[in-house]
Parts: C-alpha cells; sequence; structure tokens
C-alpha cells in the first residue's frame, strides 16, 4: 500500500447503457491533501466519487482508494473513510441525535455523538424530526456522521449546498482544519472560491474527461504578465496611458475591464512583483484613488473554469442557484 | 502551544463487530416500527381484532365444526404474518429505499449484509410478539392445542410463510416506488384477507376463485398452521407448495431488489 498516494483512479469508464459518463478520467490524490473535482452538472463527478464510494463499479480502468479495491474491499475500507453524500440518506421520522447515536454503534471508539452535534451547531434541533430540518441542517447532520469515525479519508460530495452563509463558514473552517490536522479530503463543489482558497490540487471534469488538473495557482495561471484592479471611481480615458507608462513601463496597456471602475494592466514584461504593486498603490494614492480590489495573474479559478467548460455552464449556474434558494427555503 | 483537538481527526476509530452493528440496526428498526401508528394497525390490531371478532360471530353459518376461536386461530396467525414479513417490511424497505437510506448506511462500516440481517431479526421479534399475543387472546377465548398439534410444523409454516411473504414484500420494495409498494402492499394484505381464508371459508367463494386462491401462500400459509395446531390432516402438500412459494419469490427478491 501506498504511503503517499490515498485515491489513485486510471482511466477509468462508465457508460449506462449507451449514454457514455465517463470516457477516461485519471487522477491521483496524495495523502494529507485536499483535492477538489469540479465540473458543471452531468460532467460525471458524481458518478466519480459513487465508483471510489464502491457503489458503482467502473466498466474499464483501475481504482484503489487507501490501497484498497472500493468494491471488492468494500468492508474493510469502510469503517476507514467518511461520507457526505448529496441525498439525506436518513429516515425522516428520526432525528440528528438518533442518527447519531445509530451510526455511532458501528464503531468500538467513536467520536462523541453530542460533542459532534454541538460542534456542527445541530445542538438546537437534535431532537427535531429529520423532515423538518432545513437543507443546511441536513447537510451539517451528513458532515457530522461523517465524522463519527475519524476517516483517514473524508469525501464529500457539496457539503455546503443549501447552507446559509454563516453555515458555509463554519463548515469551511471545519473542512480546513480537518485538512490542517492530516485528514485526506476529496471534495466536489460548485463554490470555486472555496475551491481557491481550500484546495492543495483541482481536476476539472467535463462531460466525463478530465480538462484540466493541477494546483489552483497553475490553473489560473498565478504569475502571468497581467493585473487586475478595481478603483474607489472611474479613471479618465487620457489617465488610462499615463497609468500603464507610470506603473507597468512600456509597453503596458490598461483597458477597461468589466463594468465599473475595473481595469486590466497588460503587456507586461515579467510577473507582477511588489514593487508594481507598491508603485500602483502609490500612484492611485497621489490621486486620492482607493484600490479595492487588486488581482494578480491571469484570472480568477471562476473565470479559468468557465472558459474550460464552455457556455452551457451558464445555465446550470442559474439552475443552481434556484436550487440552493429552494434547499434554503 | 497545545491547540484543541480537531473533532473528526486523529487515530481512526475502529469498526464494532458484525454482531454488534445489527443488533444496533435491528433495534433501531423496531423503534421506527413502534413510531409508525399504522404499522401497529396493521401488525397487532387487525389481527387481534380479526381473531376477536370471528370468533364471537361464527361467519361459516353453522356448517363447520368446533369452536369458532380453533378456526379463527391459524387464520389470524397467518394475516399476522403476511402483515409484518410483507406489509410492515415492504413499506419501510420501499421509503428507506426512497430516502437513500439504504444507500447511506450501504456506505457506513455496517454495510449491506447488517442491515439484511437487522431487517430479517426485526421480522421475527415481531412475529414472535403477534404469535405470543394471538395464541394469548385465543387461549383466554378457550382455545387449546389439538391433539395433533405439532409445535416443529407451526414453525416450519412460519418461516417458510416469512420467507415467501418477505421476497414479495421485497421484490415490490426493491422495484416500485414507496407510493405504488404502499397501496400495492396494503391491496394485497385486503386480498390475503379474503383469499386466505382467514375471514370465511374459501368454499364460500365461487369455484374457480377458490381453486386459485387454495394454491396462493395466504391459504397455504393458513392451512399448515391450522395442521400444525391441532387441526388434523397432512401437511405435506402445503408444506411444498410455500416452500415452492418461498423459493420463487425469496429469489425474485434477492435477483430483482436495487438498492438505489
Amino acid at each position: 500500500m501506498s504511503a503517499v498516494i490515498a485515491i489513485a483512479v486510471a482511466d477509468i469508464r462508465k457508460a449506462y447503457g449507451k449514454r457514455a459518463i465517463l470516457t477516461g478520467v485519471s487522477f491521483e490524490v496524495q495523502r494529507g491533501e485536499l483535492f477538489a473535482l469540479l465540473g458543471p452538472n452531468g460532467a460525471g463527478k458524481t458518478t466519480t466519487v459513487e465508483i471510489l464510494e464502491g457503489y458503482r463499479k467502473a466498466d474499464a480502468g483501475a481504482v484503489s482508494v487507501l490501497g484498497l479495491d472500493p468494491v471488492r474491499d468494500g468492508a474493510k475500507l469502510r469503517p476507514r473513510i467518511g461520507l457526505m453524500l448529496q441525498e439525506g440518506g436518513i429516515d425522516n421520522r428520526t432525528t440528528p441525535r438518533e442518527v447519531l447515536r445509530l451510526y455511532s454503534r458501528f464503531y468500538r471508539d467513536p467520536e462523541d455523538a453530542e460533542a459532534l452535534l454541538t460542534a456542527v451547531d445541530l445542538g438546537a434541533a437534535a431532537n427535531t424530526r429529520y423532515r423538518r430540518l432545513s437543507g443546511g441542517e441536513k447537510q451539517r447532520l451528513s458532515l457530522a456522521l461523517a465524522l463519527l469515525g475519524r476517516p483517514e479519508l473524508l469525501m464529500l460530495d457539496e457539503p455546503t449546498a443549501g447552507m446559509d452563509p454563516a453555515a458555509k463558514q463554519a463548515t469551511r473552517e471545519r473542512i480546513a482544519a480537518l485538512r490542517a490536522a492530516g485528514t485526506t479530503i476529496l471534495l466536489t463543489t460548485h463554490e470555486l472560491g472555496d475551491v481557491e482558497l481550500l484546495a492543495d490540487r483541482v481536476a476539472v471534469l467535463d462531460r466525463g474527461r478530465v480538462v484540466a488538473y493541477g494546483t489552483p495557482a497553475e490553473l489560473t495561471g498565478a504569475g502571468a504578465p497581467r493585473v487586475r484592479f478595481r478603483l474607489s471611481a472611474r479613471l479618465a480615458d487620457a489617465e488610462l496611458g499615463a497609468l500603464a507608462g507610470a506603473v507597468g513601463g512600456a509597453g503596458a496597456r490598461v483597458a477597461v475591464a468589466g463594468a465599473g471602475a475595473a481595469y486590466e494592466m497588460t503587456g507586461l514584461t515579467a510577473a507582477p512583483d511588489p514593487a508594481l504593486v507598491s508603485s500602483l498603490a502609490g500612484w492611485c494614492a497621489e490621486r486620492g484613488l482607493l484600490l479595492t480590489e487588486l488581482r494578480l495573474g491571469a484570472r480568477s479559478l471562476e473565470e479559468r473554469y468557465l472558459e474550460l467548460v464552455g457556455a452551457d455552464v451558464a445555465a446550470d449556474v442559474a439552475a443552481d442557484l434556484g436550487a440552493e434558494a429552494e434547499g434554503a427555503a | 502551544m497545545s491547540t484543541p483537538r480537531t473533532l473528526g481527526a486523529g487515530t481512526p476509530a475502529k469498526p464494532a463487530s458484525w454482531l454488534a452493528m445489527t443488533w444496533a440496526l435491528t433495534l433501531n428498526e423496531l423503534r421506527v416500527a413502534v413510531r409508525r401508528g399504522e404499522n401497529l394497525l396493521v401488525t397487532f390490531v387487525i389481527p387481534a381484532g380479526v381473531l376477536l371478532v370471528f370468533s364471537a360471530f361464527d361467519m361459516t353459518g353453522g356448517t363447520a365444526s368446533g369452536k369458532p376461536v380453533e378456526r379463527m386461530l391459524p387464520g389470524s396467525i397467518a394475516l399476522a404474518v403476511i402483515a409484518a414479513a410483507m406489509v410492515s417490511l415492504a413499506i419501510a424497505t420501499a421509503f428507506d429505499r426512497s430516502y437513500g437510506v439504504i444507500k447511506r448506511l450501504g456506505g457506513s462500516p455496517a454495510g449491506t449484509s447488517a442491515l439484511v440481517a437487522s431487517k430479517t431479526v426485526g421480522v421475527i421479534v415481531i412475529e414472535v410478539v403477534q404469535a405470543l399475543l394471538l395464541v394469548g387472546l385465543a387461549t383466554a377465548l378457550g382455545w387449546t392445542a389439538g391433539p395433533g398439534a405439532s409445535l416443529p410444523l407451526v414453525v416450519a409454516g412460519l418461516l417458510l410463510g416469512t420467507v415467501a411473504f418477505a421476497g414479495l414484500g421485497l421484490l415490490m420494495a426493491g422495484t416500485l416506488r414507496a407510493e405504488a409498494v404502499l397501496a400495492l402492499a396494503n391491496l394485497l394484505f385486503l386480498l390475503s384477507l379474503v383469499l386466505g381464508g382467514i375471514v370465511m371459508p374459501l368454499d364460500k367463494l365461487p369455484g374457480a376463485v377458490a381453486t386459485v386462491a387454495s394454491g396462493l401462500p395466504p391459504a397455504e400459509l393458513g392451512r399448515v398452521l391450522a395442521i400444525g395446531l391441532g387441526g388434523g390432516g397432512d401437511a405435506t402438500e402445503p408444506l411444498i407448495i410455500l416452500a415452492g412459494w418461498a423459493i420463487v419469490l425469496g429469489g425474485l427478491a434477492a435477483r430483482k431488489f436495487r438498492w438505489d
């Protein structure tokens, strides 16, 4: 068993009838890292995760999770992994406390159920029937269930879907703490901002293939000769050239980038360095302008993601927002 | 500097034994079963009610011999088995399946084998309570075991009947929508009352219907139990037919059941 690789996926394929879902997916997750699997709805994320969890068998290719075959060695593997599935999976008539107590009896020395209830902020809802919990409460219960066995590997399928902003923040911090404590985490999500902050490495799936694979910095092209910024007020057209020359040097250009006072500086000869940032801030200060946003390098993960997976994503995002609004209601 | 331990991280917990997991799930099954009022009605109140009411009123038109309670006890036990092994199991499992409970447990250390075992033990526990309740009520009404009564035959009938009806229940639960299972299981329960010779003898039904009904699991289970409780007769034929149903229905359920 490898001491370094937690999950190895080599060229897996899966079709339901004639519909190909995965057409050759490969990636590796190292022990102790937080790995994010991204992609539009229908890209094959959940199918991939379900193959790793042993719920489905790939038609072809090889899968190894903690050195084991998820289907053949399921009984050995299941105690070592914590799952957070997308759908509930919990009887409507039972309460969070009952479910946590039931699942805690699957381990000899589980995490304390009451402590977990408090930790995921379900203390007040501990005796509420599952049916009456909000979408976010259901998600938090699912996370607590995944943590009962102090798993070596956590697989989280859209963990913050349906949560309000405060719960999302708390969950994000909890995931970061688990990662810091050494738990290997595989995450699928649409929250690209979270991924940029939390993930060690990322794979982007589109139509059953991996279309990008690497660290968030590699994917976004951090270090590219580009600066994006937003100011507290718009610049006059004549000032754009002056700013480019003063800050970026010869060959640099500044152009309006999007609505409001958002700009992009290109034509730099090297990656942005501290001196450039200081000089930009100084130029603004002399004119009484505040630098309200600054991004060095090519683009945000979200922009890069949209480039990768194409325009059909816009509709998905809208659908997701609708679903989240429903879940929160 | 010491930092508070992160909940959920650290040395992985060891899995409990398969038996401990099965027992935890069995207690959970029973707790949920007790919480479902309509389930208690079908599994306990209706079989007991059938026994009490039809033991008080002779529905045979005076053609049958012996005390009414002696005719009613085997049928009410058969009805109890149908309620526990088919109706209750099918509905609970169908909703577990539609809520994703089976999938979720399948990914836990318990796995599906402990879940199947716990459902089996749950049905047996309910049947034992039903049998004690019904035999107790019948005894209070003056029932005594007949001269040819055979406990092994009764147990064999209960086991084969349980496999046959649980097979039918799981076949429905594993292939149909939960709402369809709810409707169909209750419909089959009502049909069993009539076609199982439970509230009235089969020979009161039209000839062709009676012929078909007499070969179906409810009637065969009733016959085995009637002979086992001392009603007299040869149990070989109904036992063989009931075993055939158990193999067919149990096998179909095992082949066709979908977890999600």
